[in-house]
């Protein structure tokens, strides 16, 4: 039932020009997208090497180190949030507005979900000592925060998603329906396996460092060997992704396809292709030159973001586009304001 | 008039903003803005004293502020935003697009405040002996970070209240310079830096077996009482650029409409709250050591109720307005006024079901008018319900449609933080027959975030 549908922006004009205003929004996304990736991909890690760790106690070890970036990551995460949110409250605001609300019991859950796993990530990190002997209640703080990080992006995903598509409002009764709308959950597997190969790339540098290498090792492991081990989750997970980024376009809504996001992404998806030989080079690598490719695999991987990010701003602007114009053939009314 | 409607009809959607602004208040107030300064304070004097201890005592109190306003404090800060996107849409982004350049330098500013802080906590074991000035530098430009991302956001909270020229100019220079924004923050400058050095006390109390607790429980009290005079100026200069027609809603804001004579009263009490606080603070500079652990937190807690107070009477005496003079409390414009005054809310609201009413769909019209027209502040059987606000009315009686109607066609000249009904007279009729039907039948209302669009 859209027949009566006319969109209104607020009768108040844009702060600076509009494509500028879109290129800080692609870039700011971009900062912060990375950290929130770094917080969601370290914390399923941190879980998995503590499970590990119930085996092997090094494994323990190293998810200790690993949950003291989680703290650091989670504050840039948010703070570099701030940027593309004030974006896209501009830019968009008629249609970032309407799908926050009538997501909204889902989108205001976020602000106490995400501070009580903001605390409980604390609480993990400063109970390792004093929880040693109950590890599995260490564990589940873990469980929980790791949880709630999981969740979150699923309501941002239905929120910017549920935004490109007004003909589709009236259908909508809340978060669940949102979220069960086409692509969403492609969307989030997509952003999830970006988070844990960021997040292993990460750690393949982080500790690289000298002073890192040292601590590596007191913690019981060969710098070389834990390199080419988390080069490898990167690497096949890096490979699901050559699956996951097809269903993803292809469960698309039409109305925003358009060429240049095919061309792209297109684009992007082959400029990953020489970190995917890398990493392989990698983990095949004869120990003492592990590593040596690093940055090469990172920048690979740093044009193709960029090249992921681009194209999910094209496709928005060219779903708004067609809403605009289906909205405005069915109304038979100018979109605009109130006079 | 452009967004669909949340709404909430058991706390309401005032609340909703209330509780997340009002705990985003205290924390960013005696956290980080008030908070960062101390701690940067005690920390050099600390290192002037040549006492370990006291840096010790004093990483104690940056752990508990850094734990909170990285947690519940940055996530509040986010859901006010969050909230205000939910309840007022219209206000928030109007805002937005006013003050983009003002929130934009603000987000550089935090960027930088939270990269520094994560530096400074994460360093302070590690910047010692030859490194230490170092990090004390590093403290002192945080303190100055902190103090400036209130300083920036203060602009829009007055604005708020008060536009200025910016009405008429609709100039960003015009909307910076608004009256209230420099006293305002002249009286939350000092505010921040109290509730600090309460918020101080309060780690202090869960400090046990430290003979050098009493030391910093002196320099705290001497902190809170260098500020004291600087807070009764800001106070007395913020007072006085408060527009007249808003002090006059000061008895309502203070201790809501149905206990407005106790405005007196309550004014009192914050008063006395703020006596107290400074009066322990003597105490506690004086005679450290006669104060029991227990008393400390007494200050904060005091402090707590009069930021909530305050934040309460500064949003309440803007009413009629969300924005003075352009937007009314129920999100619709100053400007389009007459225009639905003329033609009705429901024909210019894109997700009215009704725009013609007949005797048919009076009630579900009615109802449609309560979401756009009063839900924002009401509900119907809730906190601050219509119910009970025309039962308060009717003096007892019957809810009666006609007396009801013709109350709300004057209803922002007997109440005047109330804005003026906006829609024409068969949609004033519509929403009385709604509420009568609402009160016989237990009727209630549904946001757009449960029921959908339609």
């Amino acid at each position: 039932m859209v027949t009566n549908l006319t969109l209104h922006d607020l009768p108040l004009p844009l702060p600076a020009n509009e494509m500028f205003l879109k290129v800080l929004l692609v870039l700011a996304f971009i900062a912060h997208i990375i950290f929130v990736n770094l917080m969601v991909g370290g914390s399923i890690l941190t879980l998995v090497f503590q499970f590990m760790g119930r085996q092997q106690d090094r494994y323990d070890l190293l998810a200790k180190k690993l949950a003291k970036t989680i703290t650091v990551n989670k504050s840039l995460a948010v703070v570099l949030g701030v940027a593309p949110l004030l974006l896209i409250n501009v830019l968009y605001t008629v249609f970032f507005y309407s799908a926050n609300i009538l997501t909204g019991n889902a989108w205001i859950s976020v602000v106490p979900l995400v501070a009580i796993a903001f605390l409980l990530t604390y609480l993990h990190q400063y109970s390792w000592e004093r929880l040693a002997a109950n590890k599995m209640l260490h564990i589940s703080i873990n469980i929980v925060a790791t949880a709630i990080f999981l969740v979150v992006p699923m309501i941002f995903l239905a929120n910017v998603n549920l935004m490109l598509f007004p003909e589709r409002w009236g259908e909508v009764r809340g978060f669940s329906s949102a979220l069960l709308m086409p692509s969403v959950l492609p969307r989030y597997f997509h952003f999830l396996a970006a988070s844990v190969v960021l997040t292993a790339l990460f750690l393949v540098g982080f500790w690289s460092r000298p002073l890192a290498k040292e601590e590596v090792r007191e913690m019981g492991f060969d710098v070389n060997k834990l390199q080419r081990e988390l080069y490898l989750i990167a690497f096949m997970v890096s490979l699901s992704q050559l699956i996951i980024g097809p269903i993803l376009l292809l469960t698309l809504p039409r109305p925003g396809i358009s060429w240049a996001l095919i061309a792209t992404v297109g684009i992007g998806a082959v400029a990953s292709l020489p970190a995917l030989v890398l990493m392989w080079l990698e983990i095949i690598a004869e120990t003492p030159v592990i590593g040596r490719r690093y940055w090469s695999v990172i920048a690979s991987l740093g044009l193709t973001t960029l090249l992921m990010a681009s194209g999910r701003h094209l496709y928005r602007e060219e779903a708004i586009r067609s809403a605009k114009a289906a909205v405005q053939l069915k109304a038979n009314m100018p979109i605009g304001v109130l006079r | 008039m452009e967004f669909p409607i949340f709404h909430l009809d058991l706390i309401g959607n005032r609340l909703l903003i209330a509780i997340i602004a009002v705990i985003h208040a205290i924390i960013s107030h005696s956290m980080a803005v008030g908070g960062v300064p101390l701690v940067a304070w005690l920390e050099w004097r600390g290192v002037s004293k040549g006492n370990y201890e006291l840096d010790r005592l004093t990483r104690k109190i940056l752990f508990v502020f850094f734990v909170v306003t990285t947690s519940i404090g940055a996530m509040t800060g986010v859901g006010i935003w969050f909230s205000a996107t939910l309840v007022n849409p219209v206000a928030i982004g109007s805002l937005l697009r006013v003050f983009f350049w003002t929130w934009f330098v603000e987000w550089i500013v935090f960027v930088t405040e939270v990269v520094l802080i994560l530096f400074y906590y994460l360093t302070w074991d590690r910047w010692i002996g030859g490194f230490k000035k170092r990090h004390l530098r590093l403290g002192a430009v945080l303190a100055f970070a902190s103090w400036v991302t209130m300083a920036l956001i203060v602009a829009i909270l007055s604005f708020m209240m008060d536009t200025g020229n910016w009405n008429t100019d609709r100039q960003f220079l015009s909307a910076m310079t608004n009256p209230i924004y420099v006293p305002q923050l002249m009286f939350r400058t000092p505010l921040a830096m109290i509730m600090a050095g309460a918020a101080a006390l309060c780690v202090l109390a869960w400090v046990r077996n430290n003979e050098h607790v009493s030391e910093m429980k002196r320099a705290i009290g001497r902190w809170i009482l260098a500020w004291s005079p600087v807070l009764a100026l800001g106070a007395y200069k913020y007072a006085h650029v408060i527009p007249e027609y808003m002090a006059s809603n000061a008895p309502v804001a203070l201790a809501t409409q149905e206990f407005a004579d106790w405005y007196l009263f309550v004014e009192r009490l914050s008063l006395a709250s703020i006596a107290t606080v400074i009066i322990c603070a003597m105490f506690i500079a004086v005679r450290p050591m006669m104060v029991p652990r227990l008393i400390l937190p007494l200050p904060f807690v005091l402090m707590i109720g009069f930021m909530g107070q305050f934040e309460r009477v500064r949003e309440f005496i803007r009413k009629p307005y969300a924005i003075a003079d352009y937007l009314y409390a129920n999100g619709i414009r100053v400007e389009d006024f007459d225009k639905l005054k003329t033609d009705g809310i429901l024909k210019h609201y894109p997700y009215a079901k009704i725009q013609t009413i007949n005797d048919g769909n009076r009630i579900e019209a009615g109802r449609e008018v309560f979401l756009l027209a009063c839900s924002r502040c009401h509900t119907v059987y809730g906190v601050n319900s219509v119910i009970t606000k025309f039962k308060g009315i009717s003096g007892g009686l019957p809810l009666d449609e006609g007396v009801m109607s013709a109350w709300m066609a004057g209803m922002h000249h007997v109440r005047p933080f109330m804005p003026p009904f906006p829609g024409n007279d068969l949609e004033r009729d519509a929403l009385a027959a709604f509420v009568v039907k609402a009160e016989k039948e237990n009727i209630h209302v549904e946001g757009m975030q449960s029921s959908g669009l339609w």
